[in-house]
């Protein structure tokens, strides 16, 4: 018997939350930067497992694990790019920030980014992540040529998904959660451009019906698209704003010698205690109106920066914290086009709950890719954010799985903190392709999440 | 693991056929709720106490062999429910009243209270606080009693195992402080069970249900310790800075 008390904290334990804040558990952070190292954590893994962290910006339990040792790979993000041919290899550490930074100005977009850039490239593809073009170019995962990961046993693989000996592990680890393997690096392709500013089109539309309309009908003349709902007004007015990258030849004279510039820069970060209840139903609405006044009625080919378009996010650091010490939940999903109807209900639902939400975002999905634990699919995804604390939130939510899952949808692995097992089981139908394939790359069960926990994955 | 709204998975129940416990565990949202672990005596209660609850519609309750004061036996079965799974709550809530009068005849009967309601408590609270510790998060409910508040002629046998149970708890508290895991201590007044029918009825006498109530709002709320009914706090408080003198002459 050891003399130590187990109640005592060991070096780097600390809690850990993802962006909503919510349900903190404790782990063993472990720095890694070789391949060498996380083949070593995974070797003298404990009882509870590892799991790679990257920037925890997923809002629910997937970048933790109580008891586990979490590895923060964050010091792994070499970049090299190639620029005849416009492929990237990247450390599975690096953020898109980082890759933006270094690849702008050499002309080069990354092929998909999130409403924030501080995300890495593991977490990326573990998510799959989606964002404005996705109804024209799909996720993340669908542009990464291939992957690097450190298995369940501890050995490295390289993992394509053109390969046949690979490309199920491949696909399982696109989307997995980081539950198949540690991603060390992953190469892919990246989009050449000529400036660093978006050529932008914003249209205020008077209600939900005439958002959906009017993406149904133009969506496809953009790459990128996507409609902020006012989630506090009746009618469910928005802001579309759709757009591509501008051409170097769209910028003003004067600014073309400098049209691959780009520092974008966090304008402030929020206080670092705020007191709860500040976001209510009536801080909300002030917050909307605005937001939609501030949109021009319609407005075509304006130029906006890089950073302004596709992350307005990141304009508040640490914004997570307006929500108070009770964290808040992000509630995303996807319903084909048949069941649209499905928005406005859950508009009204939440509403009805006095659920006030200031990022509620609405967007088009295009095709699915073969990754069995992939969200996206055809049809409609709304994102809203919700307090925490609301009471009678979680028989509304409830209730809107409900609906989502009759529908054949399904919610966002990413964004959840609360669905029930039997929600997940019921609309991922590909779950147990998947296990069979983790359970190949990971015969011991090593890699553990609190998110894999509560859905039993 | 609780969700992000605070519905838990699992529960722990040390005093399985405790009926203040029980109304805990049917006061908690249910929504995420799938295995309840009743530790206690095999009796006919017990069995009682499933059946109850699965008839409440609660899902997964099941019963493991659990005696207070054999605690030799806490470490291997403590292990056993937490290696079958993460335990989101543990409701510390076995203990014996006893008998004043008979105690202080015969001081065997009060070494029972004593080893069942303190060191049975201290074996088994370090053996889960370990384990909640370990898997990162989790809380553990311990009640205690306002009889602990202040030791009172007419029970301080049962009073100072509160009193101690109450010092313990507080102190894990404090330990597993920022480990994810914590320590949630409940204080009632006097609770219509079986344990006290028959009694006097003291003022502020309260129902299981509503000790229950609290005890998940507390939880909810992440404190530290509440009273039940909440406004004996107060009562407590000026009850504890009488003199001696005058706090005898009270009526007990």
């Amino acid at each position: 018997m050891s003399n130590k008390s187990p109640l005592r904290l060991d070096e780097g334990e600390q809690l850990l939350t993802g962006w909503g804040r919510t349900s903190p558990s404790l782990a063993k952070v472990v720095p890694v930067s070789t391949v060498e190292q996380v083949q070593q954590c995974i070797k003298v893994s404990g009882p509870r497992g590892v799991l790679a962290r990257g920037l925890g910006r997923s809002y629910g339990d997937a970048a933790q694990s109580g008891g586990a040792s979490v590895l923060d790979l964050t010091a792994m993000s070499t970049i090299a790019l190639t620029a005849s041919t416009g492929s990237v290899r990247v450390g599975a550490g690096a953020s898109i920030h980082d890759l933006l930074l270094a690849t702008v100005p050499a002309g080069f977009f990354v092929p998909v980014t999130a409403g924030t850039r501080h995300v890495t490239v593991g977490g990326a593809i573990a998510a799959d992540i989606h964002g404005k073009n996705h109804h024209v170019e799909g996720s993340f995962g669908s542009h990464v040529s291939e992957i690097q990961l450190v298995d369940g046993r501890g050995a490295p693989q390289s993992l394509t998904p053109d390969d046949p000996q690979t490309r199920e592990r491949f696909w399982a680890t696109v989307g997995g959660m980081g539950l198949t393997g540690v991603m060390t690096e992953a190469t892919f392709k990246m989009l050449p451009i000529t400036s660093s500013m978006m050529s932008v089109d914003t249209e205020r539309c008077a209600d939900l019906d005439d958002v959906m309309a009017r993406m149904i009908e133009r969506d496809s003349q953009y790459r990128y698209s996507v409609a902020w709902i006012d989630s506090v007004s009746a009618t469910g007015r928005g802001v579309l704003t759709r757009g591509d990258h501008a051409a170097v030849d769209q910028l003003p004279v004067a600014k073309r010698a400098t049209a691959l510039d780009y520092g974008p820069k966090a304008l402030a970060s929020a206080p670092g205690l705020i007191p709860g209840g500040l976001l209510n139903k009536f801080t909300v609405r002030a917050f909307n109106e605005a937001w939609y006044r501030k949109a021009p009625k319609s407005e075509q080919g304006a130029l906006q920066p890089i950073s302004e378009f596709f992350h307005p996010l990141d304009f508040v650091k640490d914004w997570n914290r307006v929500y108070g010490p009770g964290g808040f939940v992000q509630y995303q999903f996807v319903v084909p086009d048949g069941a649209a109807e499905i928005i406005g209900i859950a508009l009204r639902k939440l509403q009805g709950v006095g659920a006030p939400s200031f990022l509620t975002v609405l967007k088009r999905f295009g095709a699915a890719n073969p990754a069995p634990l992939s969200f996206p699919q055809p049809g409609w995804t709304l994102a809203a954010d919700v307090p925490a604390g609301i009471p009678g939130l979680a028989a509304v939510l409830d209730e809107l799985d409900e609906l989502v899952a009759n529908a054949g949808g399904r919610l966002y692995l990413a964004k959840d903190s609360r669905q029930s097992p039997e929600m997940f089981v019921r609309t991922y139908p590909l779950l147990t392709q998947w296990q069979r394939t983790r359970n190949q790359m990971d015969p011991k069960g090593i890699f553990k999440s609190d998110l894999a926990r509560r859905l039993s994955l | 693991m609780n969700d992000a709204l605070g519905d838990p998975q699992s529960v722990l129940v040390l005093g399985g056929t405790s009926e203040i416990a029980l109304a805990t565990v049917r006061a908690l949202p249910r929504n995420r709720l799938k295995r309840v672990v009743l530790a206690g005596r095999p009796s006919p209660a017990r069995d009682a106490a499933i059946a109850a609850l699965t008839g409440a519609g609660i899902q997964g309750v099941s019963a493991i062999d659990f005696e207070a004061k054999n605690t030799t036996e806490h470490a291997v079965l403590i292990n056993q429910v937490f290696d079958a799974g993460d335990i989101d709550i543990v409701l510390l809530a076995f203990g014996i009243l006893g008998s004043q009068d008979e105690g202080e005849a015969n001081p065997d009967l009060a070494v029972e209270v004593a080893t069942t309601n303190y060191t049975g408590a201290v074996s088994v609270g370090l053996r889960v606080a370990a384990r909640l510790k370990s898997q990162g998060h989790g809380s553990l409910v311990v009640f205690s009693s306002v009889a602990g508040d202040r030791a009172r002629r007419s029970n301080f046998i049962y009073g100072s195992t509160k009193a101690g149970l109450d010092a313990f708890a507080q102190g894990l508290g404090d330990a597993l402080h920022g480990s994810g895991a914590n320590v949630l201590v409940v204080r009632p007044g006097m609770v219509r069970t079986k344990m006290t029918t028959g009694m006097p009825e003291a003022p502020m006498t309260t129902d299981p249900e509503v000790v229950g109530k609290i005890v998940v709002a507390g939880l909810r709320k992440g404190k530290n310790t509440v009273y039940a009914p909440g406004p004996l706090r107060f009562v407590m408080t000026a009850l504890k800075t009488l003199p001696r003198p005058v706090f005898r002459r009270l009526p007990q």
